[in-house]
């Protein structure tokens, strides 16, 4: 069950975004300046799909957007909305219909299907909101599992570089643990840790909190943001959990494919609300 | 090469986690493979063993039979030492290495028991070497053997019981009563060429004629067999039948191939069958593997979706699904295989296969490879179809799957 009907904290509905450092942020503004070339840049991105009875339906609208390698973006919005779609657009697992997106200086309308799998797996590391941890395998071996796909010295030292990734996320002690021994936040710490393990430059969180209850959800967003912060990766959370949102640094509403910058907290939650 | 090995190691790791199914999946491979090797192998000593008993019978590949018949009416045939010394120029004219007489004629023995009679075949000791006879004591004739003064003779099982079984290193002799009665040394002994044979027993050419035994039957003729080389068989039969018509007139001459083969494989049909078979029997394993193989994708989708999200490409997402099935397949062909050989190499399956081996042949090194080929093959093809079908799924459904 998600998180959509938590009480965000007053300040944060009151507008007043802090940092880790105690700065105050405007939503959409971009801490890190507009001069600065963004990682990923979506321009006028539209995503439609052709339904059974050959209407289109038109899932996102005139998208922009741009992720800055050190940001954190939280995109929030009810259920349906396009979110995923644009998460999905955002990894390279979707193409938009129309527009242009540029990935790391290259336009992705031109990369082919196995380029944009190698770069999806160099560059972009996804956390689901079901954990996604591929059952049979240990910690550890959920971990490596990014690494097989990876050069030749990733594949060689996986073990270590996997450890090395438990870890840091506390959890060396259960490598040798499967899934369903692990309770929910270490699963999700489990999916960090194989996120990050090639050290990817725009980590893609979908929901991270959703399967889990309040305290771990914060405890694994601590985590994230501490580990993203430490890699200096793009972080961009798709959410409907308000708490979740209000640790980005830069955040947006998407509102029947719409994307708009959203500055406060109280826009994004009177925005759920509604959707909900 | 690295992504050889991951492919690989990723393939070993799918196979280790789910092993219930892979092991039911592949218990099936390993018999279907077991069977069709087996079958393979035992077609093989069957063959063997039908191929030797030909070869006793007929000669070996290829042998040719001259046959000289006299009686052509109107002409006067050449006596019978005539014809003896043609055939032998004939021999020794196109250099046959491999080259006996033979003629068949009853003599008298006498047997502890009394006196007996006993086929007799008249040959020359490559006879031995074109037929494959076999001793199981003694030996059979050398080429000095036509010199001794006592012709040696190599019997029969049934002649050997009646001569009381003596010790053949003592040079048992035994009286052979013709025109002019001789003492005859047993050198040899073979098995019976059928279970109620009664007593036969070879002697060499010259032996006989030393002993009044002369040549065939009265009327029979000669015969001459000629182990010659496959390729060569049809022109010489040509050749040596104008050539030995015209040196006898008043003989029916006759040329033609008595080896099994001569009118082609005699085994191709049973092989045919045998190889239909094994091919359905394994067709029903790979269906099997493949069924298994579908299903086992369909449950993987999300896990497909995982991995491609992570940078797994569609080749490498279907090198994986294919190595999965190759591996596990070949690991279970190899397994199929040892059975088989266990099985066909068991003495009691030899000895039943072909009772007429005195020496089993080695397991079949093609029996083995095919065993293992289509091991492999089954699991590329019953790997290619769940590949393709992994490589189709949509990343993004198959995480939500």
């Amino acid at each position: 069950m998600s998180n959509i009907f938590q009480e965000p904290d007053q300040d944060l509905l009151d507008g007043a975004f802090l940092t880790e450092s105690g700065d105050s942020v405007d939503g959409a503004l971009n801490a890190s300046g507009a001069a600065e070339e963004a990682f990923v840049d979506l321009r006028d991105v539209t995503r439609t799909v052709l339904l059974p009875d050959d209407q289109e339906l038109h899932i996102l609208r005139g998208v922009d957007l741009q992720v800055r390698i050190g940001d954190h973006t939280a995109i929030v919005g009810r259920s349906g909305c396009g979110k995923s779609t644009l998460l999905n657009i955002l990894g390279l697992l979707d193409v938009p219909t129309s527009g242009t997106m540029i990935f790391d200086g290259t336009p992705v309308g031109k990369l082919r299907n196995n380029t944009r799998a190698k770069v999806r797996g160099a560059s972009i590391g996804f956390i689901f909101q079901q954990f996604n941890l591929l059952p049979g395998r240990t910690a550890l071996e959920n971990v490596v599992t990014p690494l097989m796909y990876g050069s030749r010295k990733e594949f060689w030292g996986r073990n270590a570089i996997g450890m090395e990734m438990l870890e840091r996320v506390g959890l060396g002690a259960r490598a040798g643990t499967q899934p369903h021994m692990l309770s929910g936040g270490e699963q999700q710490r489990v999916a960090i840790a194989r996120a990050l393990v090639r050290r990817p430059r725009l980590i893609l969180a979908d929901e991270p909190t959703g399967a889990l209850d309040v305290e771990t959800g914060q405890a694994v967003m601590d985590l994230l943001d501490t580990i993203a912060t430490e890699s200096g990766a793009a972080l961009v959370t798709i959410t409907h959990d308000l708490n979740v949102a209000a640790r980005a640094r830069t955040r947006y509403r998407l509102d029947a494919g719409v994307l708009s910058p959203t500055d406060t907290v109280a826009t994004s939650a009177a925005l759920v609300a509604v959707g909900a | 090469m690295t992504a050889l090995i991951s492919a690989m190691v990723e393939a070993w790791s799918e196979l280790r986690i789910h092993k219930t199914r892979v092991l039911l999946a592949l218990i099936g491979v390993t018999l279907s493979v077991a069977v069709l090797t087996t079958v393979v192998g035992v077609g093989n000593l069957a063959r063997e063993g039908i191929r030797l008993d030909s070869e006793r019978n007929g000669g070996r590949e290829a042998t040719l039979t001259v046959s000289i018949q006299p009686g052509q009416p109107g002409v006067d045939a050449v006596d019978e030492t005539r014809t003896t010394q043609i055939l032998d120029a004939t021999i020794e004219r196109y250099s046959f290495t491999h080259a006996s007489r033979l003629s068949h004629a009853q003599a008298r023995f006498q047997f502890p028991a009394g006196v007996q009679p006993v086929e007799l075949q008249v040959v020359d000791p490559p006879y031995g070497t074109i037929h494959r006879v076999a001793v199981s004591q003694g030996s059979w004739f050398a080429a000095d053997d036509a010199e001794r003064l006592a012709p040696a003779v190599v019997v029969n099982e049934a002649f050997y019981q009646a001569a009381g079984r003596p010790n053949l290193v003592t040079e048992p002799q035994i009286s052979v009563l013709g025109t002019n009665p001789a003492t005859a040394v047993m050198i040899g002994v073979m098995p019976n060429a059928y279970p109620e044979a009664g007593p036969q027993a070879f002697m060499l050419t010259q032996a006989a004629a030393s002993v009044g035994i002369g040549g065939s039957y009265q009327g029979m003729g000669q015969e001459l067999r000629i182990w010659v080389p496959t390729g060569m068989a049809e022109e010489l039969v040509a050749v040596l039948t104008a050539d030995l018509t015209q040196q006898l007139p008043g003989s029916y001459v006759g040329v033609y191939r008595s080896d099994y083969a001569a009118y082609g494989d005699p085994f191709g049909m049973v092989q045919i069958m045998v190889s239909g078979i094994a091919a359905l029997i394994l067709l029903l394993g790979a269906v099997g593997l493949l069924n298994i193989s579908m299903v086992t994708v369909r449950y993987r989708v999300r896990e497909i979706g995982i991995r491609r999200s992570f940078g797994a490409t569609s080749g490498r997402i279907f090198t994986g699904v294919m190595m999965e099935s190759v591996v596990g397949t070949t690991v279970a062909g190899a397994l199929g295989v040892m059975l088989a050989v266990a099985i066909v190499k068991n003495p009691f399956v030899e000895s039943k296969v072909a009772p007429g081996l005195d020496a089993y042949p080695a397991f079949p090194i093609e029996a083995a490879l095919l065993g293992l080929g289509a091991a492999v093959v089954v699991g590329a093809l019953a790997g290619a179809i769940p590949a393709l079908v992994a490589i189709r799924v949509k990343v993004i459904d198959a995480i939500r799957f």
